[in-house]
């Protein structure tokens, strides 16, 4: 062990360490929230949800995974190999760089990069890319048909979900999330930016394809979207960008506006997991009371609605910073 | 515009904490109503025979047609069905049987779990019907 660590160097083996701690709880994390999903669904339709498999059905996803294992890898003839191979795993990389500058607590973060929320927010953009690479290479038309709507959406709602981070970077004059959490000692931003933190909100489950804006995978319309020819493991791992992808934004949300890892009494790590599932929660909430919006509604929220009062919010930022 | 939508979360978020209606079937069973229209069976005279007296009623007032009757006659012209089957894959349950039943012989039980591997299974015949639970 410490050969290695004299090898590599310190640092290195640190970023290694934690990229295996990430890639860890990505599993983890996307196991825990297909159960929780089918639990609250079920709840908030009066039901119970999974309880078969394991003491109040937790083994579920586990079983879930396995089955998918089990099942054959189809790819059908008329597939353009390179892309669909790709789409899978490409979506992947977004998921993984960002976990790299989100910090947990004080000290449990990969790397505290200065530019922190731009490489979140450049990598995000990348997942449009594997997912118009699935809906072109599935040669499906439903496929095509989501992954266009994909990616209008995902411009569209890309804009806002910046614009509303953007009065706390001038807040903080940090990009780097550890500072801004560390600029939250006091206040935490979300009073400061309530209009802000709600734009950011339905900007970010726009952006994670939740409904009710699930247009690119709307399943009484396009039977699943970009991955309606992917099976097996491959479905898999679109399952798990989106989980990881939910918590992603949730993880943003609550380190830029509910103070990240600060809170009393409780260590920094159960604080921002708290907050962050928390949010979760929400967005879990609003998929099963909202139905799905038209898609000229989804592009007029956008466009008429919450980048005019992101604007008009950041242009009072600062205004009333400046005086 | 944004209140309709807080209602809406609030009832979700209501019926999220409330208890689920979910009866949890085969370790938990409904409780059926002592009118409750089950499995088929004989009503039976004090010797221990069916109650039926062969009249016929039930087959003329069964609308899926599922009753087939064979009447038999004793010594003393006392009749009684010599083969009375009961086809419980084409019956629906309606319980007109039971009711135009002037010896209120035929009954429908309490049992509606009826699971068999071969479809001949589902014949009620007279040892059948004898044998299913008052």
């Amino acid at each position: 062990m410490e050969q290695i660590v004299s090898m590599i160097g310190w640092k290195t083996a640190k970023t290694i360490a934690g990229l295996v701690g990430v890639l860890i709880f990505v599993v983890f994390n996307a196991l825990i929230l297909t159960w929780a999903e089918r639990k609250v669904a079920g709840h908030m339709q009066r039901r119970i949800g999974p309880k078969e498999v394991g003491p109040y059905g937790l083994i579920q996803p586990i079983a879930d995974a396995l089955k998918l294992l089990g099942k054959e890898i189809l790819t059908p003839r008329a597939v353009d190999r390179p892309l669909y191979f790709l789409a899978p795993i490409l979506i992947f990389v977004p998921v993984l760089v960002s976990f790299i500058v989100i910090p947990f607590d004080a000290s449990l973060q990969v790397k505290d990069i200065n530019v922190g929320i731009l490489v979140i927010l450049a990598f995000s953009s990348l997942s449009v890319l594997s997912i118009l690479m699935a809906g072109w290479g599935s040669n499906n038309k439903y496929a095509l048909i989501g992954a266009i709507r994909s990616v209008a959406q995902n411009i569209a709602y890309e804009i806002p979900l910046l614009l509303a981070l953007l009065p706390v970077i001038m807040m903080t004059n940090s990009f780097s999330l550890k500072a801004i959490v560390e600029a939250q000692k006091g206040l935490w931003f979300v009073f400061y930016q309530p209009l802000a933190f709600c734009i950011y909100f339905i900007a970010s489950v726009a952006e994670t394809n939740r409904t009710p804006f699930d247009l690119p995978e709307a399943e009484s319309e396009l039977v699943a979207g970009y991955h309606t020819e992917y099976s097996g493991m491959r479905f898999a791992l679109f399952f798990l960008a989106e989980y990881t992808n939910i918590f992603i934004v949730s993880a943003i949300a609550v380190t830029f506006f509910l103070g990240g890892y600060q809170g009393p009494f409780l260590p920094g790590i159960i604080w921002f997991l708290l907050k962050s599932y928390l949010l979760v929660f929400v967005i879990m909430w609003l998929r099963w009371t909202f139905p799905r919006v038209r898609f000229d509604q989804l592009l007029n929220i956008s466009w008429k609605a919450l980048i005019p009062l992101a604007f008009i919010n950041l242009l009072l930022t600062g205004g009333l910073l400046k005086l | 515009m944004i209140i309709p939508l807080l209602k809406g979360l609030r009832l979700t978020l209501k019926m999220f904490f409330s208890r689920p209606v979910t009866i949890e079937y085969p370790e938990k069973k409904r409780q059926i109503s002592p009118r409750w229209r089950g499995m088929h069976y004989f009503e039976k005279n004090p010797q221990g025979e069916t109650a039926c007296v062969a009249c016929g009623l039930c087959v003329a007032v069964c609308p899926s047609r599922c009753i087939t009757l064979e009447i038999r006659e004793r010594e003393d012209g006392s009749r009684y069905p010599g083969r009375y089957e009961i086809d419980a894959l084409r019956c629906i349950f309606c319980g007109y049987c039971q009711e135009a039943c002037p010896v209120n012989a035929i009954k429908l039980g309490q049992d509606y779990e009826v699971v068999h591997y071969e479809r001949k299974d589902f014949l009620l015949t007279k040892d059948k019907l004898l044998a299913g639970k008052g």
